[in-house]
Order: structure tokens, then sequence, then C-alpha cells
């Protein structure tokens, strides 16, 4: 997938969960990212974030330490 | 399994339609017999066992009371009444073959007679027809009236009398593809104005003249059935008691001998037909009374559009390439699934077990789905399942689950008759839903209100009998600002049923959700610049809403297929629980369903993070059960969702596709980029009816068999399994069923199925909500709703009635989302897209029947503004651009779309609407885009570069081999 793509879908959830009341958005995108995410596009989007994140929402970003990093791709 | 053969009397015409009442009691022929207040002495007399001969009465129809055939005498009652609008009462005594009623009705007989031709012999009706009966019943035996000698006229069958040409005389019309009318044969007894009055509401037909002179008509003069109103339902047909109104297929076949209930394999609504025979040759579909969904009604596309069943077109013999640059060769069957699972099972040990994948078919049965999904799950042993669903309700699923618990509609049809007001948004019942349009416009006609949420002005919003009290013509992408806006009115004006909330919800999400719907942001007038919608007709449609009694909810993919789509069910959803419209009859939170079996391949694990009944595959405990079954390991992991699949197989990690009944080339959005994924996969197999459009980039083609062709289920928008029967062989060879477990078997699963009842076994076992589900019940019961099981043992017509699925409902905060697609100087209009009653999704199906004389060709709808500033006239080709791609096609200018908003269907793929689309897509559940795109229209001269490559690829690529000898 292309990154503008992951990036653009990784941030239409956060824009999602920024809107919710409460705490804790960033397990919401996560766990909302490891239940729907396929393993090879979770490991993209670490690996994307990993070389400098660009144009990821802020939430996003911090979603990251509990999306679920696969075992094997 | 044997078919299931209609006892005689479960399909009697009782001449007049059921009512509920208090008990009456009456005698009728010395018989006592007790009948709900309301019904007339007919329908008694019916239930008695008696028929009372009759022509302008059918069950289907209320009384009319024209013919006079059916009159009685009752005791102490002046004269003979007709027994069809005679209610019954208490005590009453009822004669229904007295010496003075059997005259009468031997005397209209005798009338009818002398003005109809004697050629039963040679009609197609013989055998069939209410007037031969009738005869029959009255005894009549001779006909004293005669055309004078003089050479008057006298009757309406003979072309020519006496030399001269008969102006009584009216030829037959046989304009309609399926159907003839034929006035000599007419006895103008009223019936198919009636049925499309009040079965179908249409109000096509009309009777022209008085007395002697009285013609049924359809339109005006001039008009013919073709050019008529008439969106060719049937409905006056079955309504007929002569040939007058005949179906063509009789004509040419003869009457049919036998019978076999099943489903239609269209839209969601899941009518239930008799599928009428000789021998195995089809004769018509009729619709069957009983049919819990469609109670005897029927659409142009489950009546008549079968034919594609026997098209030439149909491929009936595996084929197999090694590249998509070579022509097709026709193999065994063995050679096909030998190469296909070869090639699957080789790219999984190149390219790592999640390298292939499948996608269930929403047309397929539940049986079907369930296999394929076991497939990827049980053999290829990753979560590579997607639907297409995906491309239209898997909002619904994300939505209705965060908020009830549970994803899927919460009523049945039947629940629309209790209904005060309705709400119809992103959804055009009348030629998406036909046959549900046609109930929903029987209740609006007996005076519930309705409220049209659409860019489009929809046949709903206006049509005879029928008008909507409000039509918020929003901006398309708006949907979300719009029902949270409906939702501020209800909340600041204190309209909201607070005791429901606070026994049925969540007390403190809801004040937390009224907070955020009060805000000013969210009001009306707020809104009104961004979504188009006068804040003042907003505002009333809230309060109508609110305030007017049983409210329900309908919607379609105007609501699902944005980039908003899971927000705007989830805000339906609150809209619901806010007036307390959730829980019985008459209200409720309704999906219209695209396709028959959208709901069940839903249901059946189709989509790559949940197995069967919507449990996430990394719960333990769900995966244990499954793993129990099949004695496989099921991974924990969720697999790739369609736009997944193509994206990997672009990047290179995805490469072979088992596609069942889908056209993804076709109906998924961004064209361009679908080709780029199927063509960088080095196995795609396709198991289809047709070479469609994705088969152009397929290696292996496995032929499908018609819903005619197979036992199964399909599970409609209600959540009811309805039976799929076999009336015939598989032309091909197998059902698809078979063809799976023939795949599955040759990458070594083993699978021993020798019935779709036995997976159902499967189902009901491993699936709560399924529980109780087997095909004895559906046998007995006909159809059932899920959930069916030891809580629920005859299934759940209305959900959530006394506490959510979810326990508490939640309400969610919807805040509105612009698009990314934004219109403009490039692209200043916005495209949005839809279908019409002809035509059926991609149309591989309707293209191929006599549906064509409707809609041959894709249109775009331009308002006359934004089309007099671009030069294009009525008719003019266009073309039609996005960044995504550029296509053409004819213009329609019309003011049912407002200025800046363009609409067109996706039923041609020469037109490819969904070159245009982008894709974009919702949120959560990457449901594409469909429903807004930004475009720009300029006049044309021809078809695009693009068509043109895609029309000599796809022809190209369509080459077939002949058979070696
Ligand atoms: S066309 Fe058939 S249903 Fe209609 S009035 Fe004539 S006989 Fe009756
Ligand atoms: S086919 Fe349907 S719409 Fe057409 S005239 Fe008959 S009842 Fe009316
Ligand atoms: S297409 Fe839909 S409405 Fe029409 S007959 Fe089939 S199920 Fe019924
Ligand atoms: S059937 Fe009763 S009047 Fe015709």
């Amino acid at each position: 997938m292309s990154p503008e793509k992951m990036v653009m879908m990784a941030n239409q959830i956060a824009t999602f969960f920024k809107t919710q009341p409460g705490s804790g958005q960033a397990e919401n995108v996560a766990a909302h990212i490891n239940d729907f995410w396929e393993p090879r596009m979770r490991s993209q989007l670490i690996g994307y974030a990993a070389t400098g994140a660009t144009g990821l929402d802020p939430l996003v970003q911090s979603a990251l330490s509990s999306v679920r990093a696969p075992a094997e791709v | 399994m044997k078919d299931l053969i209609i006892p005689r009397d479960n399909d009697r015409d009782m001449g007049t339609p059921a009512r509920e009442g208090a008990p009456v009691t009456l005698t009728i022929d010395g018989f006592d017999i007790t009948v709900p207040e309301g019904t007339s002495v007919m329908r008694a007399a019916a239930e008695a066992g008696f028929q009372i001969p009759k022509l302008c009465a059918t069950d289907s129809l209320e009384a009319f009371g024209s013919c006079r055939l059916c009159v009685v005498e009752i005791e102490g009652r002046r004269g003979t009444p007709a027994s069809c609008t005679t209610p019954v009462a208490p005590g009453m005594v009822v004669r229904t073959q007295s010496e003075k009623v059997k005259k009468i009705r031997k005397g209209v007989m005798e009338l009818y007679i002398s003005d109809h031709p004697l050629d039963c012999l040679t009609c197609a009706a013989n055998g069939d027809c209410e007037l031969q009966d009738m005869a029959g019943a009255t005894g009549l035996r001779d006909v004293r009236y005669q055309a004078p000698a003089d050479g008057g006229m006298s009757n309406h069958f003979e072309a020519r009398q006496n030399g001269e040409a008969n102006p009584q005389y009216v030829p037959k019309d046989d304009s309609n593809p399926y159907f003839t009318y034929d006035p000599s044969k007419c006895i103008v007894c009223n019936r198919c104005v009636r049925a499309c009055e009040e079965v179908q509401g249409t109000f096509a037909l009309t009777i022209a003249g008085r007395g002697f002179d009285s013609r049924v008509s359809a339109g005006t003069a001039a008009d013919d059935f073709l050019s008529s109103d008439c969106v060719s339902c049937g409905a006056c047909v079955q309504a007929c008691p002569t040939a007058t109104l005949q179906e063509k297929s009789v004509i040419e076949l003869g009457t049919p001998e036998r019978s076999v209930i099943t489903t239609c394999a269209y839209c969601g609504v899941g009518c239930s037909f008799k599928a009428e025979l000789n021998g195995d040759e089809l004769v018509r579909m009729v619709p069957y009374k009983h049919g819990k969904a469609n109670r005897g009604h029927s659409c142009v596309k489950g009546r008549f559009a079968y034919g594609y069943a026997k098209h030439k077109d149909r491929i009936l013999n595996p084929m197999i390439r090694d590249s998509i640059d070579e022509p097709w060769r026709e193999v065994s069957w063995e050679e096909a699934l030998g190469f296909a699972a070869s090639r699957m099972r080789g790219l999984q040990e190149k390219y790592g077990k999640k390298s292939i994948g499948v996608i269930t078919s929403s047309r397929c049965t539940n049986e079907e789905t369930f296999l394929v999904q076991k497939l990827a799950r049980g053999v290829f042993g990753n979560n590579n399942t997607d639907t297409c669903a995906r491309v239209c309700h898997s909002p619904t699923g994300y939505g209705l689950g965060q908020t009830f618990g549970t994803s899927a509609g919460t009523q049945d049809f039947d629940s629309v008759e209790h209904t005060d007001v309705v709400i119809v948004i992103g959804a055009n019942p009348t030629d998406g839903h036909p046959v549900f349009a046609s109930r929903l416009k029987k209740r609006l006609r007996d005076g519930a209100e309705l409220i049209v949420i659409d860019p489009r002005r929809t046949n709903l919003v206006k049509s005879p009998h029928i008008q909507a009290a409000h039509h918020l013509a929003l901006r398309p992408g708006t949907n979300v600002a719009v029902v949270t806006a409906l939702a501020h009115v209800i909340v600041t004006e204190g309209l909201m049923d607070e005791a429901f909330i606070r026994t049925r919800c969540d007390w403190e999400e809801f004040q937390v959700y009224a907070e955020f719907a009060s805000a000013p942001r969210h009001s009306p007038e707020a809104t009104e610049l961004l979504t188009g919608v006068p804040a003042a007709e907003l505002r009333a449609a809230a309060r109508l809403f609110a305030t007017g009694g049983n409210g329900a909810i309908y919607y379609g993919l105007g609501v699902t297929e944005h980039s908003q789509g899971s927000t705007t069910v989830m805000g339906i959803a609150n809209l619901a629980m806010l007036t307390g419209n959730i829980g019985r009859k008459g209200v409720g939170v309704n999906p219209l369903r695209g396709q028959n079996n959208v709901q069940g391949s839903c249901d059946m694990g189709s989509f790559p993070h949940e197995l069967p009944g919507y449990r996430h595959v990394k719960l333990p405990e769900v995966r244990a059960v499954f793993e129990q079954a099949w004695g496989v390991e099921i991974d924990p992991e969720p697999g790739l969702r369609i736009p997944n699949m193509l994206d990997a197989a672009v990047d290179g990690s995805f490469k072979g596709l088992y596609c069942q009944g889908e056209d993804i080339l076709q109906s998924d959005p961004d064209t361009k980029h679908v080709a780029a994924g199927l063509a960088a996969m080095e196995c795609v197999i396709v198991h289809d009816l047709f070479l469609n459009e994705t088969a152009n980039y397929a290696h292996v083609f496995l032929p499908g068999s018609t819903f005619l062709e197979k036992d199964g289920t399909f599970t409609n928008a209600e959540r009811r399994i309805n039976r799929v029967r076999r009336v015939m062989a598989p032309m091909n060879g197998y059902a698809d069923w078979e063809v799976t477990q023939l795949l599955a078997n040759a990458m070594g699963a083993g699978w021993t199925y020798t019935h779709p009842s036995q997976i159902m076994d499967e189902i009901a076992a491993t699936t709560p909500s399924f529980a109780g589900v087997d095909y004895t019940l559906l046998e007995e019961k006909g159809s059932v709703q899920w959930p069916c099981n030891e809580a629920h043992p005859g299934g759940t017509p209305l959900m959530h009635v006394d506490g959510f699925v979810r326990g508490k409902g939640r309400f969610i905060v919807t805040e509105y989302v612009a698009t990314d697609e934004k219109t403009g100087p490039r692209f200043p209009l916005l495209l949005t897209t839809g279908r019409i009653l002809s035509q059926y999704n991609v149309g591989a199906q309707t293209r191929r029947t006599g549906n064509v004389v409707w809609h041959d060709q894709d249109l775009l709808e331009i308002h006359p503004h934004d089309a007099e500033v671009r030069g294009v006239k009525q008719g003019d080709w266009i073309k039609l651009a996005s960044r995504s791609g550029e296509t053409t096609l004819r213009a329609e200018l019309t003011d049912r779309v407002s200025p800046g908003v363009v609409y067109t269907t996706f039923h041609h793929p020469d037109t490819q609407a969904n070159v245009i689309t982008t894709d974009f897509s919702d949120w959560a559940t990457n449901c594409p885009e469909y429903k807004v795109t930004a475009v720009q229209v300029s006049l044309s001269n021809g078809p695009t570069e693009w068509q043109e490559d895609y029309a000599s690829q796809a022809q190209r690529s369509r080459r077939i081999l002949p058979a070696a000898e």
C-alpha cells in the first residue's frame, strides 16, 4: 500500500477517536488497528513510524506503542 | 431432500384479505364457523371449506363487488348481497346455494361468456382460468345472447364483424417483454387496476370509458404497457383471472404442472417464489403468497428476469490458462481443479501462507459462503477472506455492533405496517428494494408520514398518492452533519424519550452525547451552509420524527458508502435510541441490504477479522470451537480486506485469489487500481456463471450454478433465513458448494459433505445465533429469523425487545468530518451513484434478460443549470472525469439532482462508473466512498482511451480455444 494511503487510513481512525469523550484515545486507536489491520499492514505502519512518521497524526504516533507488532509476516 | 409440495389448500384463494378482530360466529349452509370480526362472508365460507363463485374478488385485494357472481342469501336480509363485500355478523345465517342465487349466477356468467371468445382449447390460460372455472361451477350450459343479425356491433373480441372492422376490438399489446395484454379476453373485473394500486402502488392502470365501452388502459390512450408508468412487477398479471394479462413464457411453453418454493436471488428483500415448471423446464416464477418477506408480491427482477440462467453466454466447462494474455483452454474439472490447487499451494510455498485468499459471494447461499471462508481458514490457514459486503454494508456491521451489540436490522418487514413516521436515508427502495417499497407505500397511503434524506429526489419523494412530508436534499458527504443536527433539535427541544433512555441505555454516555449534540455548532442553522438543507425544514423533520408516534429508520448504501459511513450508522442508532424507537413493532433501525445474501455472507464469517456469528478471530474461546470442529489451528490475526488484498498484490505479497460469484473489477471502486492488483496476482480463480470482467485477469475459470440449480439458504435484510431449492440439475455439473468442496479437497482438505443441510448443521453447531436452525425447522416454518436458538426456538422477528444485545444501548459521539474528496476548480461537481429498478448490481444477470428494454445504458443525471453552463444538451455524449480517471456516457437533464450534484448508475461494464470513483474509504471498515466523488463534466465525441483499451483487453482476454478433439 502506498505510504500516503496508509497514513490517510491511520489518520482517519485517529480523527474518529479524537472526537470521542473520556481518555484512552490512543489505546482505542491502537485497539482498532490491532483488530482490523492485517499483520503486514501493521508492520508497514510500525516501519514507517520508525523512519520519520511523516504526516502521521500525533494521536496515531502515541498509539504506536500499543500497536501489536506481528510475530512474522 | 424432496421438493416442498404445496398442499392444495395452503394456496387456495380465500376471496378477500384476512382480518384481525374479535371472533364472530355465524352459520353458513348449516355449518357454524367462527372468524375474526371484519371478515367477509366469502372468506368465512372459504374458511369453512365452501368456495363461493367469484370473479372480481381475490384475497390479495380489497373486495370490489362488481361482478355479482358471489351473491348469497342471508336470513332476515332483503335481496341477494355480494358475499365479498358483506362482512360477517354474529348469528348470521347464510345460504350460498339457493335456487335464487344459482339462477342469478348463471345469468351473470351467460352475459360474460356472450362477450368472450370461445377458443378455450387454444388459450394460454386453458386450465388456469377463473372464467372457465366459474362457467363450470355455475353449470352454464348454453348462451342465449347473440349478436344482432343486422350487423350492430355487440362484442369486443372479433376483429371484424359482418365484413366490417369492429370498432370495439382492440388488438393485443405485447410491448412488455414479459407479458401480453389481450383486451379481447378482458372481463373488466378491475382486479389488475386494483393490484397495481393496492399491491404495487404504481397506479399505472385505469379503466377508461364506461359501461360496454370500459377498457383497461395502461397510462393514457396513446400509451402501451411499455411506455406507461408500469414497472412490470407482475401484480396485475397475477391478479387477472383470465388470459387477458398473461406471461409470455406461459403462452410459449404451456401451463406448468409442478411447483417448488424458493427464494429470489436478486435483492435483499428475499421474496419467496413458486418456481413453476414442466419437468425441469421453468415456465414462470410466481410470488408465493405465504412468503413472509413479500406476502405474495414481487418485482420485475425476481418475477421475470431469470432468463440469464439459460443464457448462451453461460460458461459450462472449466477453463485454465497459464497467463492472462493467452486464450482460455477448456479442460476437465479434474484438470482445472488440479491446476488451481497446485498453483495455490505453490504460491503459499513460495510467498508464504498469507499470500493467497478468498472472496465470498453475497449472491451465493449461506452454506456456500460458509465453505469458502472455511477454505481460507481451515485449508489455506489464514484469515484472508472478505466479501463484497465490504463495499456496501460493512459499516452497518461496525456501527450497529458498537451501539446495539449486533450487526443486523432490528425488525421484520411486516413491522412497517405499524409505523407512523418513516425516515428513508440514503436508500432508493422503489428501485433497489421494490417489494419493500410497495409495502412502505401502502402504509404511507394509509397515513404514515415520510421523511426522505437524499441528495436526489427519489421516486418516493413524490409519486402517485405519496408525498414526503420533508425531503432533506443534502449535499453528498454530509450525512453525519444532518443526522447530528436532527439529534440537536430533538435534544435541545426536549423531545427525547427520557424514560426509554434511562431504562435501556447507559445514562452517563447519554449525557455526554446530549451535551455534544446540543452544542450550537450542530444546530441546523449552523450546518445549513454545509449541508444545503434549510434549517427550518430540518427542524420540522426532527420534530415530526420525535413526536409522530412509532418512528422507523430505513437506510441504504447512501449511508454506508462514505468516509464516515460507520459514523452515520452510529448516528442513526443514536436517533432511534433518543426517540425510544427500538424494541417493538413499527420502529427500529433497518439497513436495506443490497444483494440477496449480504446479511448471510456477513453472518457466515466472510470478514477477515470475524468467525461466523460476528466473533473476532482474536478470541481464543471462539477459535477453539472451530479448531475442534475442523481439526485445524486458526490464525488469531485478522486477514486482508478486499482493498488491502489489492494493495498487497500491487506490493507483491498477495498472489492468489479464489473469487466466488463476485465481479470486483466492475463493482469495486477505482477500477485501475483493482486491475493493477489483479494483474499482479499469479493465480486468480474466478467461479462464476459468466466470463465477468474480473475473469479478464483470471487463470482458472470454474463455472458456477444458478439459484435454480442448488439447495441452500439465503438470509435477507430482516435476518430471515429462507430456503433456496433446486428446481433443475446444474447445467455446469455441480452446485457451487460442490465446486468449493472439490477445490478444497484438491488441496487436501478431505471434506465429505453430500448435501447443504449438513453444512447448515455445522453452522448451527458452531454459531450460537444459528444453534436452532436446521432444514427440518425451515421445512416446517417456511423461514426463520435469527437469532434462533434455545432462548428463541422460533426465531426472532424483533430484536432488542427487553434489552439491547450488548446490555445497555450505547450513545456514541458523532462528529462530522468533511471527506477529503473535495470539489475544486478542476472537479467542481459531486458525483453520487445508485441503481435503477430493472437492473441489478453490475448487471451480469439482468443485462442478459429482457430487462434491457428499460435500461440499455448508464446515463449521467445532471441539473439543467449545470448542463447549460457546459453546453450539454439532453442525450449528448459527455465526458465524466475525476482525479482517478475518465469515462463517457450520455447526459440526462433532470432536476431530480440539485445543482452541483450529478448521478449515475453502474450497471454496464462499458461505462465503468468505477473508473471515476476513488480509493477513499470508510474510516472504520474500508468500505469505499462510492457516493462522493469530485468530478467535471464536458462534451465529448466518443469513448475515452481507457474505455477503448479496456474493451480491447477484455476482448483479447475472453478468447476461448476450441476444445481439443
Ligand atoms: S385485464 Fe384481467 S384483471 Fe384486468 S379487468 Fe381484464 S380480466 Fe380483469
Ligand atoms: S405490472 Fe405492476 S406496475 Fe405494471 S401495470 Fe401491472 S401491477 Fe401495475
Ligand atoms: S429483486 Fe428483491 S424485491 Fe424483486 S423479487 Fe427479488 S427479492 Fe423481491
Ligand atoms: S366476487 Fe363478489 S362481486 Fe365479484
